[in-house]
């Protein structure tokens, strides 16, 4: 997993709320069995004008000039600026990789939804919560300064604007030291093998029913 | 100190908790899909790892599944490498069972895990699928998760999960003729929105709870993750015990006595404390059906299209318009306007047994509205195909023109050919009415069994009290 630890990027606003997988990565694209090359279809039913499939390449579809990511002002976004409950829906990583694969590597937002959120962290994509008056200045501050870009300090726990102001954020310790060394969870988890064995042991002499196959 | 449900189940498979609350959970039942598992797979196989226990998988093909002409296998080649995938990766790892394609017992991995008694109360039960939520009916602790996870379950049989907060959702009274648990559960979520139960585990309680079927709750735990919820469940009773009674996976002889003993301790205490509590009257509930493109944008079948107009919030405004927009309705029109260019009853929201009993008793001696291009029913299991044939479901659906279809997932999702154009409109028993979730440009109205035949039936919404 790529590392964390500081990001300036350029701001894109999706002004929703509710964005849900479906809409980020659409089920046509689900049937890969790879991780990668999904940028192209991030959003695709919102960003094309025509239906998307598999394969194809994107750069010969019609754009949608409506919508945000295909204005010219936000290409190179890095950070999406989001409403409530961004990535609700379906479990799939699918949308993080989309995300990332674009470009993306910091979302901002009210509010996430649980599973979307843990995928992000699993990749290296920085979901921050910020209260609704902060993402409300935000909204605005992008809409008003084409250019407009924030610089995340995820050491410091800060998103500063671009007038010096620094806006605090919370973050779980472990997800925050998981992302700053790029660290993978599983080989973390398996310096604990001789403790989940045990527990294992334990639960399959006290509840073997839990164990039959 | 007296304990909730999910206390119980939280407390009695934590392997280890670090000081900022990161707790390593241990999981008893792994489900496997074809979607979000062979990267999973193949990340175990690039790290040079192995599957921590086998034994503990269930595995079967459903999403990119198509759902007749199975003779002809899966012609799209990209569904058919996902399939031929997971084939591959459970032959070379192992499973408790696996189910795949053309299997006679193939079926949604929600239906066939508890049909299995693959899913037992106190158990954690993980799948790469939102919709896990669904086996929380019996008691256990279940949850989607994505493919990262998977990968770490796979790898260590353990989950890194941080406690959520205790909800409890609870509706009392008896719900009136021909509304059953989808309609309580959108009711529910139209209530408290689709971010309601947002870092929340769900305990649906209650005398409306208690008198559902397991398969009615089954539905209600589904749609607990429409309801922000990652986990929705119901408490351990007689209903319970007897469903899982005989089932493949499930313990026998002295084994089985043990488990119900140690299952029917799988409820609150008396005096336990929640972190929120909403309350329904089960009475006041009325047949619902989605308007709009998230499953909190419901109304009553008496109830009419929201007008933005007199909506003060501006994003919640905007949000109401562009819904309308897309699906093309005009502000305040009433809900029976509603007109479909089809109808599909299945899903691992109302794909069972009982969901095609329901809509085939308002569908017999009826024939579909000719302005319905197509009607799908498409049963959630093999089993479940089978036991609805035994009883002449089938016969009563194909006499009245719907397509009496092989199981999977279909056209919830429309990862396989079973989608609707763009423009389309559908009256759907599945979960998302989400843009484009049926296929790109479709709308999808959500409804139940009960409700979408009464719809095949008419064309349009239609308050099936009316009609039985």
């Amino acid at each position: 997993m790529e590392k964390f630890t500081r990001h300036v990027g350029l701001v894109a606003p999706i002004a929703r709320n509710n964005v849900d997988t479906d809409a980020i990565i659409p089920k046509q694209f689900l049937k890969s069995i790879r991780r990668t090359g999904f940028g192209p279809y991030l959003f695709d039913e919102w960003r094309y004008l025509d239906r998307g499939e598999p394969g194809q390449d994107c750069a010969a579809r019609p754009l949608n000039p409506e919508f945000v990511l295909n204005q010219p002002r936000y290409r190179g976004a890095s950070i999406l600026l989001t409403g409530k409950n961004f990535g609700c829906g379906s479990s799939r990583e699918h949308a993080p990789w989309a995300l990332l694969d674009y470009g993306v590597r910091a979302l901002v937002g009210k509010s996430f939804a649980d599973i979307f959120f843990n995928n992000c962290f699993k990749n290296g994509l920085l979901p921050i919560r910020l209260p609704q008056a902060e993402i409300d200045a935000l909204f605005a501050d992008v809409a008003a300064r084409p250019g407009y870009r924030l610089m995340i300090d995820l050491e410091a726990q800060t998103v500063a604007r671009p007038d010096g102001r620094a806006i605090p954020f919370e973050i779980e310790p472990y997800r925050k030291h998981c992302l700053i060394e790029g660290l993978d969870d599983i080989g973390l988890t398996l310096r604990h093998r001789d403790q989940i064995a045990e527990f294992e042991a334990r639960r399959r002499l006290e509840q073997p029913w839990n164990f039959s196959r | 100190m007296p304990q909730t449900l999910y206390d119980k189940l939280w407390i009695s498979h934590l392997v280890r908790q670090e000081d900022d609350g990161t707790a390593l959970l241990y999981v008893d039942r792994h489900l496997v899909h074809e979607v979000t598992s062979p990267q999973a797979y193949e990340g175990l196989k690039l790290a040079g790892r192995g599957v921590w226990r086998a034994d503990s998988i269930v595995a079967t093909a459903d999403h990119n599944t198509p759902t007749r002409d199975w003779e002809r296998g899966i012609e799209d080649p990209v569904s058919r490498l996902q399939v031929e995938t997971l084939d591959a990766n459970i032959r070379a790892h192992g499973a408790a069972a696996y189910f795949p394609f053309r299997d006679p017992r193939e079926g949604i991995v929600h239906v066939i895990g508890p049909e299995h008694g693959a899913t037992l109360p106190g158990m954690t039960v993980v799948c790469g699928d939102s919709h896990t939520s669904t086996h929380g009916a019996f008691g256990c602790l279940a949850f989607g998760i994505g493919t990262s996870e998977v990968e770490h379950v796979l790898a260590t049989q353990c989950l890194l999960s941080r406690k959520a907060k205790n909800m409890r959702v609870r509706i009392e009274g008896s719900a009136g003729p021909c509304v059953s648990a989808k309609d309580i559960v959108l009711a529910l979520i139209g209530r408290i929105g689709t971010a309601g139960g947002t870092g929340c585990a769900i305990e649906f309680a209650g005398s409306a709870i208690r008198a559902l079927s397991m398969e009615g709750r089954m539905t209600v735990c589904n749609m607990a993750i429409e309801a922000g919820a990652r986990a929705g469940m119901v408490a351990v009773d007689d209903r319970t015990v007897e469903y899982l009674r005989g089932r493949p996976l499930a313990p026998r002889g002295e084994l089985w006595e043990r488990a119900v003993a140690h299952w029917r301790t799988l409820v609150s205490d008396e005096g336990a404390t929640f972190d929120r509590v909403v309350e329904l009257d089960a009475g006041s509930i009325a047949p619902q059906v989605t308007w709009g493109t998230s499953p909190e944008m419901v109304a009553s079948v008496e109830g009419a299209v929201p007008d933005p107009a007199r909506e003060a919030d501006s994003t919640r405004r905007e949000g109401i318009e562009r819904a309308l927009q897309y699906m093309g309705l005009q502000p305040g029109m009433p809900i029976t306007a509603i007109r479909f260019d089809k109808v599909f009853i299945g899903s691992c929201t109302n794909s069972r047994i009982e969901d095609l009993r329901a809509a085939a008793a308002v569908v017999r001696g009826r024939r579909v509205d000719p302005g319905i291009r197509q009607a799908l029913v498409v049963p959630g299991s093999g089993l479940v195909k089978r036991q609805a044939e035994a009883e002449g479901l089938d016969r009563i659906f194909v006499a009245a023109g719907f397509e009496w279809r092989e199981p999977g997932c279909s056209m919830c999702l429309g990862m396989n050919a079973d989608r609707l154009e763009p423009g389309e409109r559908c009256a759907s028993t599945s979960n998302r009415n989400f843009e484009g979730r049926q296929g790109a440009g479709g709308r999808t109205h959500l409804m139940s069994p009960q409700m979408a035949a009464a719809a095949a039936i008419a064309g349009r919404v239609v308050d099936v009290r009316r009609m039985l």
